[in-house]
This record gives structure tokens, sequence and C-alpha cells, in this order.
């Protein structure tokens, strides 16, 4: 039998911030997610595990608006590989004022299947 | 910009609000609420909103408004409410100076000077950033010292990227932001140093701002001395003693063009003091009572002016209880007055507000001096509550229900947080 596979990560759940472990076999199933002192903490160490992903939040160039540049979001949570991906794209766009919070400045973003919305309205 | 400049400047008000941040909207809200008809927020920028309006990321609004929203979300939100509740927000607008009978000087470039006089006033001035000269780092004065917030206000409103090479000192939560804020915008970041032995941003931007790009984090380590005539050209680090001294001989250099501060706020509190407010030491706040009232009848306070926040939520909920009380001031329907003096006790810095009532409900806030795990906050002899942890960089909250008091007969109660055997 080969040596356990063992991750670790930070829970970010509350101030605690638990030390997790998570143990895979070699077929990448999960064994055990260790170092957890509520449930929360279990689950969060599984997501993180097997599909972390983020929220990406930066800004684009507007043009025609008192401000040089326009806060926005992605609407979900992207992978978490994606988001250097996602700000790369978003780094190319400019936008015309004015816009409205809520308005999709960019669709599917970076291939991720998730829009890009402005986080205020600016005009 | 979202602004609405008044049709005119009247020269008495019922409430008026100084600074239109979170503190500010909220207080105007709760003074709207409660009947009184002419409400003035101030606020020295172009457009109310403070801070939030620079603080892109999310994670604002989860108490309040049961979601997660980004800064400028949760400002435009309130900003929005308070323009469709008919307040008079006054812009690039300075308040200059309060007397004792509440008039006020207001300054701006277009207006002039302008003096308006108040039944009553709100303070909301919140905080700003304690800089270099704070913590008197050694070396010489070259450009590229900034706060981070400066930083994040150049970078997300105005589109200036402060420099190529960041040294970051401070591991609070405007420092961590600003690690990845910067990565994402292509600058490198050297690292994060912290001179206390535990990082005090919350765990979920140590995750999210560092591990995710590989930004070191060094515990117990502070930058000794900065280097460079008209630019940073590099700063010194070091480890440091247990009395937070440099360790000579173990620094090393770090070549970068920009060094940014996190390193914590300061009340803003200059129209307090030239109002000469009783103020509380370790908050460098106003002391206040259970309506938020300073000890100048008819001048309330809330948010970071009164004490440091850690969540815009809770700034949004204590300058609602400010106005509010503002607005019942006006009408004439004060609450009775407190008749109990909250006194922090062990492992308490301070409590929030500093006086409370034997009546009505009361939320109080309070900080802990040193973490601690299974404990309880003991409220006097009348209420004990347990807590699974508590650390000085989250600030606690405690309901007191009247019930509680009902058979307190003193006039002072002590607030500790103690160990659990």
């Amino acid at each position: 039998m080969s040596e356990p596979n063992i991750s670790h990560y930070l829970c970010i759940g509350c101030p605690l911030g638990c030390r997790l472990e998570v143990e895979e076999d070699d077929s990448h199933d999960i064994v055990e997610v260790r170092g957890w002192s509520c449930k929360k903490g279990e689950r969060y160490g599984r997501e993180e595990h097997t599909d972390p992903r983020r929220m990406v939040s930066t800004t684009v160039r507007i043009e025609g608006a008192a401000l040089a540049r326009l806060p926005v979001k992605t609407a979900d949570s992207v992978p978490k590989g994606e988001v250097q991906a996602v700000c790369e794209a978003l780094r190319r766009l400019s936008v015309e004022g004015p816009v409205k919070m809520g308005d999709v400045v960019a669709a599917d973003v970076a291939g991720t299947g998730v829009d890009v919305v402005a986080t205020r309205s600016l005009g | 910009m979202i602004t609405r400049r008044p049709s005119q400047i009247h020269s008495v008000y019922d409430v008026v609000v100084a600074g239109g941040g979170p503190a500010g909207l909220a207080a105007a809200l709760g003074a709207r609420e409660q009947g009184a008809e002419r409400i003035l927020v101030v606020d020295r920028e172009p457009e109310a909103g403070g801070i939030l309006w620079q603080c892109i990321h999310a994670g604002f609004g989860l108490h309040h408004f049961k979601e997660e929203l980004t800064g400028p979300e949760y400002a435009q939100r309130y900003l929005e409410q308070v323009l469709e509740n008919e307040i008079d927000v006054l812009t690039d607008t300075f308040v200059a100076d309060i007397s004792r009978d509440r008039r006020l000087k207001l300054m701006s470039g277009g207006d002039g000077i302008k003096a308006i006089a108040a039944r009553s006033v709100v303070l909301g001035m919140g905080a700003r950033e304690r800089t270099r000269g704070a913590i008197r780092i050694p070396g010489t004065r070259p450009a590229g010292v900034m706060t981070a917030g400066l930083a994040q206000k150049m970078v997300n409103m105005h589109g200036y990227l402060p420099g190529k090479r960041v040294v970051i000192l401070g591991s609070g939560d405007i420092g961590l932001i600003m690690a990845r804020r910067l990565t994402l915008e292509g600058i490198e970041v050297a690292g994060v140093f912290e001179i206390m032995p535990h990082a005090n941003g919350l765990s979920r931007n140590i995750v999210q701002c560092l591990h995710d790009f590989d930004i070191p984090l060094y515990l117990s380590h502070t930058v000794a001395e900065i280097h460079g005539r008209d630019r940073v050209e590099k700063v010194t680090v070091a480890p440091v003693d247990e009395k937070m001294r440099p360790i000579p001989g173990k620094g090393w250099d770090i070549e970068c063009d920009t060094l940014l501060l996190s390193i914590g706020l300061i009340p803003e509190n200059e129209l307090s003091r030239q109002l000469n407010l009783r103020m509380d030491p370790v908050t460098s706040g106003p002391i206040v009572t259970s309506t938020m009232e300073t000890s100048m009848d008819g001048v309330f306070a809330g948010g970071n002016v009164v004490h440091i926040h850690d969540l815009v939520d809770f700034v949004s909920q204590e300058s609602l209880l400010a106005g509010r009380s503002a607005g019942l001031a006006v009408t004439g329907q004060r609450p009775p007055a407190d008749n109990i003096r909250l006194s922090p006790g062990e492992n308490v810095a301070y409590c929030v507000p500093h006086t409370i009532s034997t009546d009505r409900p009361h939320t109080v806030y309070f900080r802990v001096r040193k973490p601690l795990e299974k404990c309880s906050i003991r409220f006097g002899d009348v209420l004990e509550k347990k807590l699974g942890y508590v650390f000085p960089a989250e600030m606690v909250t405690l309901k007191v229900q009247p019930k509680f008091l009902a058979n307190f007969h003193g006039d002072a109660l002590s607030v500790d947080v103690v160990p659990r055997d």
C-alpha cells in the first residue's frame, strides 16, 4: 500500500481558522477530512479539495464617466484556476457610460459560462 | 455619480449629519424614520458613500441585506434609499466647525462658507488610516510609501497602479485585499509583513488573497528601514523580539518601489475634540449613551468615529440607532435616561455604549484583549453567555434584554470574558 495522499487547507468559516487535512486514496476519492471543529469545516475541506471556486471582483475601463474605472464582479463563482484568465480578459475590455448596476458588461467571460456584471451605476 | 444637489440650503435643519459614508447614510435614514423633516447629510467627496466605493470586493451586507454584496453595491443601495427619502445630500463640502449650540460652518469650493443650525447633529466622520508617522519607520522619505486604502482608491476608482513591486506592512484585511488586487493587476507583491505573532485579517482573506497567489506572510516581522532617494528602492525587513523591536543582524533587504501600510485605523474626531466631547482613551472616540448620544446634548455619533468596526453591517446598525435617537430628540420623544454604567473588566478592552438603561433591550459591542477558546461573557452577575472563541480582531456583540436587569439595582456593571473550566 502506498503512502496516504494528504492535502492541507485553512478553513475560512470563522476566525478559528482550523487547519484541515484531506486524505484521499489512490483513485482520488476522499477518505477523510480531519482537523475541523464544526461540520461547516468538514464541508469546506471537501469542496476546497474537489472543486475550489472563487467570486472575482475587479474593474474595467469606462469611457464617458466621472471615474476612470467601473467596478465589476462575476455573477457566479468561477473555478479557482480561471481567476487570472478572467482578469486578463477584462483588462482588454472598455465600456461606454452610462452603465447601470447589474448590467452585463461581459457575457461568458473567458469561456467560463459566467457573466460579468457592473457593481454600481456610473455615467 | 449618484448625487442630487439640494435645491436650496436652509438656515435651520432638524438633523445635520457630518459625513456621508455608511454611518452617515444610515443615520439620516434613522432620523427620517423617527419623523425628522429637514435632514442634511454633508460629505467632503463628490459623491456620498464613503470608503465603500473603493472596496470593490464582496463580503458586505451578510447581516443587513442577508446577501453578500460588494462595497459599491452596498453603498448604492443605501444612497438611493437616502435620495428616495428626500434627504438632502450636500457633497464636495466640509463641516469645518460645530459649536456647542449646534451651529455649523460648512465649507466648499463652490459656495465658500455657509452657516447653518441644527436641532440635532449626528457625527459620522468615520476613520482615517494610520500612516508611516504613526509607527515611525526609520529611513529616507522617498515617494512610494502610502496607505493600503489610498492605493485601493487609486487602482479601483482612478485607474492608476501605485508601482511595479510592492511590499505590504500589516496583515489587516485591507492589506490582504490589496495584495490580491495588485497581483490580479499584474503587480508583483513580494510579501506581507506582520509585527504580531498572528495575522490580523480574516482567515478567508489569508486563504483567498495570499495562499491562492503564493504570496508569503511573515509573522513577527516588520519593516525596519526604508531606502531610496526620490522613490522607494528597497526596504529592510526583520524579525522582531518579544518587545516588537527588530532583531539586529537578522534583517534582509527586499527590492521594491512601493511600500503599502495596512496598520490600523484612527477614528476621525477633530470635530468631536473641537466640541470638547468626553472621549474614551481606548476607542479614541466619544463616550456615548445607549441612544448613541455624546456628552453634549443633541449631538449623537455612530460608526467608526465611535469605535473601529470590522463589518460595515454593524456600522449601519449602530448609526441607524444614532439617527433614530437624533430624530426622537427633535420630536421631543427621548427615551428614559440611562442608569447603568458599563465598565470593561477582565479581558475586555472597551464597551460601546458606555451606559445602558433597564427599560428596553440594548446591543452592547465590545472587544477582547487576548484570544480565548471556550469562554463565557459575564455581564455583572445578571447574565452569562457561553462562546466557542473570542479574538481581538472580531468585535463581540451581546444583546441585553430588560428581563435580565429586572432585579438589578446597582449603577454599574462589569463586563468580563473568562475561561470556562
